[in-house]
């Protein structure tokens, strides 16, 4: 029997998903039922051949997209504890590595707004600081200690390397500025 | 027992490290010799003829690293030419590529600093050779990185020689892929070695060589669309490693930066299609390393999350930005191509819209004999490389594999791509060549071992050596391949390496690692058979290479000669007349001729062209192609109008010259009916027949083109008979009205005309006014005909 809730729910079926969290075992089969008969669709997965299914096995094609929203918060969680296992100085080449890419961004906004007229400066700008941001993650390639393959590559060598790609890249920046 | 063996154990490593540093300077005194080698095999036409430079386009550099050399680099970046495409003038800073002449500028100034005094134009004869010589070492760097030392020397051998890269390069042929061939090959090089070491330090010289690539030749192309279609493939069959990161992502940035510097290139390295493949797969690059991060840190059920999450997201995005950029390149006409580049991918393209790019020889289809004149034997070996590419494959024996296929397919399309294919023809027979001697002399020394172990008069010791020779066979590979490698080197002498070999394996220590590989062990006599065999085919492609470099390639076209019963003529009829221009004209008249010879006139006669080789304006040259197809009068209208003073064609009717200007006569008319529509090509045809005989059409008789050529021809032997066609010319008598012939040649093979000034009276209307006044009618002439409409 359709109560305030239900009625609430049938009217603004966006915010069903969110609720179900807490409302989750009497309210569906009923309303998830007259949604479907109404709009031919339930609210997240499978179609209306789901029917018996719904009934049957409840809760799981209905709970899928609150599942994807918690398996999102899930995802980004492990995400989160995963990278903050990482050692610090990968995690400062991380910074450098945004840094620069946020730079590059800010650049190609500029330029969207005043134009692109010295074409050179802002290829020169544009490059330099997506240059940066590779060779900032080649050298955390090289200095992980998790990579296998670079074990007998000490980090003086890989960061030597760094420094003297940097020093050609910005020469070349250098001259390209105009 | 210990003991002993313990002994034989350093005795063997000591011994093992004196084969080391036998292998290695052997190995240096063969690349010394291999160099010597490519040096050598390309002064022929120096013998044969002079130092001299050869054909057309190195006219052109020679005269701009005259120029360099003159006034300094500044200059040079910043010259503007006025001495060519008169009255438009060519940026020489901005439209050449500058690497060849840098290169030899560099050189010259080097050694004349140590008070060597090498001129100018020898430095420029040279740079070819020495080059070729820095192609090869590269080519062995190349193929060890891919298969091994011999592998490598292999093809080093076989790339000093190969006729291909010789046509392109023989000293006097100062040509931009003198140099391009060798940074092509060392930018391959130094990609490869990132890729299995993985090191930055590579990656940096990587782009610094690619950089070099970029200034010295308009093919760079090649390279930036190769190295990212590798970059896939990898991907693509499940390669990926960050050494593949490391090799790519730097090489694209700093690679596109550095080809922006070169004022050819500028923003074309961003803004034409030919740019945009590696970009792409920068992108996907990082997509992929960004999936294989994230797997590393998540669990496989949330990667699976993850993933669908980021594709259905992704794929809008990705989407949308694809529709954006087709809709950009397909609003320009070419789809964001340069022409020739279409026409690369598409064969037919030129022939239909840019018939200047079709007229060249050199960007014709060739035909299937001229494979196996340039690369001879290496047609048949390049399939065997590439099966043994694939046991195993690695990165760089993928890489090899790519680059040949692509250059295949290049070569198909433009004969002077040739010479992109050699290269990896040649890598590839290397590695072919030297697996072939691997397999038999492991089997001859297999075979021998089991002949001295079946010996009746076995000693104890003999016993031993055996047993250590019969396990010595169950090596590893690295003792093999070393000692193989010290033998496959020289080739003139086999069989005093091959007792040298057997010497140290008798010798050899069991490794330390007894691998039951099972080999592949061919009976005795096929094996030396085989080996016998292989060296002939060597021979003969030795032989093939020798001949071509003498006969065919040595030419230096503006010096030409011919055997006959009396014996040898020489034809310096192009020098004659290019002298006879700059001693008998002014400094500042200009010479109006059809392109081909262009750069020849402003480097030797030091005279104002019209139209030259570099053909980057179709227009003028139509101008010119307009002015040759019409009457006299037309003509000398267009020739005044553009300042002209003396008009040179090169005729080849005397002494059968065969590509002189009759015969080009049709791209002229081709080109000038291109632009100017009254000029139809059916005009000058017969018939659908191009002839100059009786039977030619009135137009074609009438054309300047005809007239200057064979004007006083009749003269030679009373009937007018061109050697060339084969037939008497159609119009014997006739006088010329608006051009005076002011110089021959010895042979008639350049004849120089100049035009005649306009008349003072024009007597012509004259005659129709005698009725009126004197003062009246010359005032009414005067102001009838109007001389400069």
């Amino acid at each position: 029997m359709p109560s305030t809730i239900d009625r609430i729910y049938l009217k603004l079926p966006s915010l069903y998903p969110f609720t179900l969290l807490h409302l989750a075992p009497l309210r569906t089969s009923l309303v998830e039922r007259r949604r479907i008969e109404e709009t031919g669709r339930d609210s997240g997965g499978g179609d209306i051949g789901d029917l018996p299914f719904l009934l049957i096995s409840g809760y799981d094609k209905i709970l899928r997209m609150p599942r994807a929203t918690s398996d999102a918060k899930l995802l980004i969680q492990s995400l989160g504890k995963a990278y903050a296992a990482t050692p610090t100085n990968l995690k400062i080449i991380d910074l450098y590595v945004v840094f620069a890419v946020a730079t590059a961004l800010i650049q190609v906004v500029y330029m969207g707004i005043v134009g692109s007229f010295p074409f050179n400066s802002f290829l020169s700008g544009i490059l330099s600081c997506i240059g940066t941001a590779v060779l900032a993650v080649c050298l955390r390639i090289q200095v992980n200690k998790d990579n296998k393959e670079f074990k007998d590559l000490p980090p003086e060598r890989a960061f030597a390397d760094f420094v003297l790609c940097n020093l050609v890249l910005h020469l070349v920046i250098m001259n390209f500025l105009g | 027992m210990a003991e002993p063996e313990s002994s034989t154990a350093a005795a063997g490593a000591g011994g093992s490290r004196l084969r080391n540093a036998f292998g290695g300077v052997l190995c240096a005194f063969t690349l010394l010799l291999i160099g010597v080698l490519a040096f050598s095999i390309r002064l022929f036409s120096v013998i044969k003829y002079e130092s001299v430079i050869h054909e057309f386009d190195p006219y052109f550099n020679y005269r701009v690293t005259q120029f360099l050399s003159k006034n300094g680099i500044y200059e040079f970046w910043n010259w503007f030419d006025d001495r060519t495409w008169y009255p438009l003038g060519r940026v020489i800073g901005g439209t050449v590529y500058p690497g060849l002449t840098l290169t030899a500028g560099t050189i010259w100034w080097f050694v004349n600093s140590l008070n060597i005094p090498l001129s100018v134009e020898t430095v420029c004869v040279f740079t070819a050779p020495i080059f070729s010589a820095n192609a090869s070492w590269a080519t062995y760097l190349l193929t060890k990185e891919a298969k091994g030392t011999g592998a490598g020397l292999m093809a080093a051998a076989i790339l000093a020689m190969v006729p291909s890269y010789i046509s392109r390069s023989v000293a006097g042929s100062y040509d931009n892929e003198a140099v391009a061939i060798f940074a092509l090959i060392f930018t391959f090089y130094l990609y490869v070695k990132t890729l299995n070491t993985g090191s930055l330090f590579y990656a940096t010289l990587n782009a610094l060589s690619y950089f070099y690539m970029v200034c010295s030749w308009g093919g760079y192309t090649f390279i930036i669309n190769l190295i990212p279609m590798h970059v896939l493939l990898c991907i693509v069959t499940g390669r990926y490693s960050s050494r593949l990161y490391i090799a790519y992502a730097p090489l694209v940035i700093l690679g596109t930066l550095l080809a922006a510097l070169v004022p050819v290139v500028g923003f074309n390295a961003v803004m034409t299609s030919e740019h945009f493949a590696s970009f792409l797969v920068f992108i996907i690059l990082h997509v992929v390393a960004l999936v294989y991060y994230i797997k590393g840190l998540l669990t496989p059920r949330l990667f699976k999350v993850a993933m669908t999450l980021v594709i259905s997201v992704g794929l809008a995005v990705c989407f949308a930005v694809v529709a954006i950029l087709v809709a950009l390149v397909a609003s320009s006409p070419t789809k964001g191509w340069s022409g020739r580049s279409l026409s690369l991918l598409d064969p037919t393209y030129a022939s239909k819209y840019i018939p200047i790019i079709a007229s060249v020889s050199e960007h014709q289809p060739p035909t299937w004999p001229s494979y196996f004149m340039d690369i001879n034997v290496l047609a048949f070996l390049v399939p065997a490389g590439i099966i043994s590419c694939f046991l195993p494959l690695s990165d760089a024996s993928s890489f090899v594999v790519l680059y040949l296929v692509t250059a295949v397919y290049f070569s198909g399309v433009m004969v002077r791509l040739m010479l992109v294919l050699a290269p990896a023809a040649c890598i590839l027979s290397g590695i072919a060549l030297s697996e072939a001697f691997n397999v038999l002399t492991r089997s001859i020394k297999c075979q021998l071992a089991k002949l001295f172990d079946d010996s009746p008069a076995a000693s104890g010791d003999s016993s031993a050596e055996s047993s250590s020779a019969s396990t010595a066979s169950a090596n590893s590979a690295k003792n093999e391949n070393r000692s193989e490698k010290n033998e496959t080197a020289p080739k003139e002498k086999p069989s005093k390496k091959n007792r040298k070999k057997e010497k140290e394996v008798t010798e050899s220590v069991p490794a330390k690692h007894k691998k039951e590989k099972k080999l592949l062990v061919l009976p005795m006599e096929a094996s030396v058979m085989g080996i016998l065999l292989l060296i002939v085919l060597g021979g003969f492609y030795v032989v093939h290479c020798v001949w071509a470099a003498a006969e065919a390639y040595s030419a230096p076209s503006i010096v030409l000669t011919s055997r006959s019963r009396e014996g040898l003529h020489v034809f310096d009829d192009f020098r004659e007349a290019y002298a006879w221009l700059s001693h008998n004209t002014d400094v500042d008249d200009k010479v109006a001729s059809w392109w081909d010879y262009g750069y020849q006139t402003t480097a030797m006669a030091n005279r104002t062209v019209i139209v030259d080789n570099n053909t980057w304006n179709n227009t003028h040259i139509a101008t010119v192609g307009t002015a040759m197809s019409s009457p006299e009068k037309a003509a000398w209208e267009i020739f005044n109008s553009l300042d002209v003073k003396y008009v040179l064609v090169v005729f080849g009717g005397l002494v059968g010259y065969p590509s002189d200007d009759i015969n080009k006569f049709l791209w002229m008319v081709r080109i000038g009916g291109g632009v100017f529509p009254h000029i139809k090509e059916p005009d000058y045809l017969r018939d659908g027949n191009y002839r100059v005989d009786a039977q030619a059409t009135p137009t074609m008789l009438n054309c300047l083109m005809y007239k200057l050529c064979y004007y006083r021809f009749v003269e030679t032997d009373g009937k007018g008979f061109d050697r060339v066609r084969g037939y008497e010319i159609g119009k014997k008598h006739f006088k010329l009205t608006h051009f005076e012939e002011v110089f021959t040649t010895h042979h008639w093979m350049v004849r120089i005309y100049k035009l005649k000034p306009q008349k003072n009276r024009v007597r012509g209307k004259l005659k129709k006014l005698k009725s009126g006044s004197k003062t009246s009618s010359t005032i009414a002439a005067g102001r009838k005909k109007n001389p400069w409409q």
